[in-house]
């Protein structure tokens, strides 16, 4: 098993360097830079040039991949230019507000998915289960940015029960358990909306598993044991159903650092997806590639985490 | 005469469908004796398999469901039990194995788990005692190195050892009755032999009765004591074996052996009942193998015959040729 993980980690190396000549490549075509995203009309030519070269961004594009790549491997990540800190830090700061919404999102959505999935496959075409697919299908057709608007038009602004967007209340200078409520009424809305929206494919996910399961032979089996309709259920067609979703378990990892950009634009979420998607407007190139960078690798080490977690699930393709 | 185990008494399950109703048993009566044999034969979808999973209650509903009837076993109306009450005597007292091995067994749970599982259920046995159980019937349905085996996954036997493992299950609680729904199809000949040799064993060892379903009289000639012969849904004939092979009455039984092909007697072609099984659904009030029967008469096409004995008590069939009534019509 170690051997397995240690030979999965090297095949990444071949990969990554691919990823990153993919990037670099898409970036280096897109027009513009950091100089002219700035659009300063003051700045003279010759101002510009001189910035340009102090940045590096003079020189032609297969030497500043080299340059990039380079401190990449020493673990430079370098500076972000809008931010000017290493780009690690602008992560380190945000990445954990995104993660906070995206936890709580993945903890709740596959848990309604899992029990509503379960239940609605287990009685298919009753009233309950019409219900959970026309719900499922508001869910999966409604854009994120209307579900937020909307639920910020009655929650927070006719029931004013949570606050409209931001993770802490200004001038609030809370410590410990109050800070904690705070930040929890402010996620609440955005949480909701993620919730919402992944539920509703999951639950798709888990009911036709769990039927194409419950019609397999080893399920009569079970019945013809005489078991209890709830061990057939949870013990033998549970396991067998949550094998296959192990996979969206694997590429949830990189989603969980990744930030819903739409989602913190409308709450006013600090967090990571929102500044990405301004590195990316800004031609901010270190934060922007260095954090493109670090998404692929959460999500080829999300795949290894879900092949690793088959193996433990799934006996007939445990490694000896 | 050994005492009625089982009887059923004019079962009727049908199966709703978009293009309308499947009597896929339709008024099936028969009685198995306590440690008795009995086959069912008949082609694929004539209603065998659907009447022993009415016998253990496993119909999928929807679409399936028991319309009439009774299923007495030992005297008591297992139609009318609770569902509790029914799944304490499903896998204890009646127990059931199937036609794919391969399949038949959770790819996820160990061996030993799959067996213990109705030995703590029905039998009240601790986990220890249960894994003592099991160990023990894995060694009397001949598989070597028990222990190991207890720990292995299903993926990890051989068919013929995973429908020996489906045994086990079955006999973990000492059943009554064994209902074996086409146990070898999917097994090689030699594993054939080798699992009808040990359902045999145990038979003789414990006494249990047995509900063969299958649709090959070599396994028929071999195991039964008492045959019962399915036609659309329609039991259409029933006697002992040896006067069955003997003496076959309903001239579907009769195609069905001749249908047999037998070691050294060379044959040009082996016979087949011609034509097809008729569509099942929404089926007339005549005998449904008139149109394929060389025999058929103007009554076979508008009236069901009726099913009785015609001479010997054992014997009984379905066909208008043993009735004197054709004349009166």
């Amino acid at each position: 098993m170690k051997q397995y993980i240690i030979r999965r980690l090297l095949q990444m190396i071949p990969t990554l360097i691919g990823i990153s000549i993919i990037i670099f490549a898409i970036s280096a075509m897109v027009p513009g830079d950091y100089i002219t995203a700035r659009a300063n009309p003051n700045m003279s030519i010759e101002k510009q040039e001189q910035l340009r070269s102090i940045y590096g961004l003079d020189k032609p594009d297969y030497q500043r991949y080299f340059i990039w790549a380079g401190n990449m491997v020493k673990g430079n990540f370098g500076d972000s230019m809008q931010h000017k800190q290493p780009v690690t830090t602008v992560i380190n700061t945000y990445v954990w507000n995104s993660f906070i919404i995206g936890i709580f999102a993945l903890f709740f959505s596959w848990f309604i998915a899992m029990i509503t999935g379960i239940f609605s496959a287990k009685f298919q075409y009753s009233f309950f289960d019409k219900i959970v697919t026309l719900l499922v299908f508001i869910c999966m057709s409604l854009p994120s940015f209307f579900i937020g608007l909307l639920l910020i038009k009655f929650f927070a602004l006719d029931m004013k029960l949570f606050p409209v967007g931001g993770m802490i209340t200004s001038g609030l200078n809370a410590r410990g358990w109050e800070y904690f409520i705070d930040v929890l009424k402010h996620s609440f809305l955005p949480i909701m909306v993620l919730t919402m929206l992944s539920t509703g494919s999951l639950t798709r996910y888990f009911r036709t598993s769990m039927l194409e399961v419950i019609r397999q032979d080893y399920i009569r089996t079970a019945r013809a044991k005489g078991l209890k309709e709830r061990t057939v259920i949870f013990k033998h067609a549970f396991r067998n159903a949550m094998i296959p979703a192990i996979t969206l378990l694997g590429f949830e990892l990189p989603g969980l650092f990744g930030g819903a950009m739409i989602l913190e634009q409308i709450f006013v979420w600090p967090g990571v997806g929102h500044i990405y998607l301004n590195s990316i407007n800004m031609r901010d190139y270190p934060f922007m590639l260095g954090f493109t960078i670090f998404l692929a690798m959460l999500t080829l080490l999300g795949n290894l985490l879900a092949d690793v977690l088959y193996g433990i699930a799934d006996p007939r393709i445990r490694l000896k | 005469m050994a005492k009625d185990l089982v009887e059923f008494r004019n079962l009727e399950t049908h199966f709703q469908t978009t293009a309308g109703t499947v009597k896929a048993v339709d008024n099936v009566s028969f009685i198995i004796r306590e440690g008795e044999t009995l086959c069912v034969v008949g082609e694929s979808g004539c209603g065998k398999s659907v009447t022993a999973m009415s016998l253990m209650q496993l119909i999928e509903s929807p679409p399936g469901k028991i319309v009439g009837g009774e299923i007495l076993f030992e005297g008591e109306d297992l139609l009318k039990l609770s569902k509790r009450e029914m799944s304490r005597i499903r896998g204890n007292q009646i127990s059931m194995i199937f036609q794919e091995p391969m399949s038949s067994l959770n790819p996820v749970l160990t061996i030993g788990n799959q067996i213990s599982e109705p030995l703590m259920l029905h039998m009240l046995l601790d986990r220890k005692a249960a894994k003592k159980r099991a160990i023990e019937l894995i060694n009397l349905v001949g598989i070597s190195r028990p222990e190991k085996i207890f720990d292995s996954y299903p993926h990890e036997l051989s068919g013929g050892m995973r429908q020996r493992i489906m045994i086990a299950i079955a006999l973990s609680c000492d059943p009554k009755l064994l209902i074996a729904d086409e146990p070898t199809t999917a097994l090689d000949v030699t594993i054939q032999a080798q699992i009808l040799d040990l359902m045999r064993d145990i038979k003789q060892k414990l006494n249990t009765s047995i509900l063969l379903i299958t649709h090959d009289l070599g396994v028929v000639a071999e195991m039964a004591d008492y045959v019962v012969v399915m036609y659309a849904g329609k039991v259409i004939e029933e006697a002992p074996v040896l006067e069955l092979f003997q003496d076959p009455q309903h001239p579907y039984t009769k195609g069905l052996l001749k249908a047999k092909p037998i070691i050294n007697q060379k044959q040009e072609r082996l016979y087949s009942i011609p034509g097809q099984v008729p569509n099942p659904i929404d089926l007339e009030d005549n005998c449904h193998f008139h149109d394929r029967c060389e025999f058929c008469m103007d009554i076979c096409k508008v009236k069901q015959p009726p099913f009785r004995s015609h001479g010997k008590d054992t014997h009984k069939s379905a066909c208008w040729l043993y009735e004197e009534e054709r004349e009166v019509l």
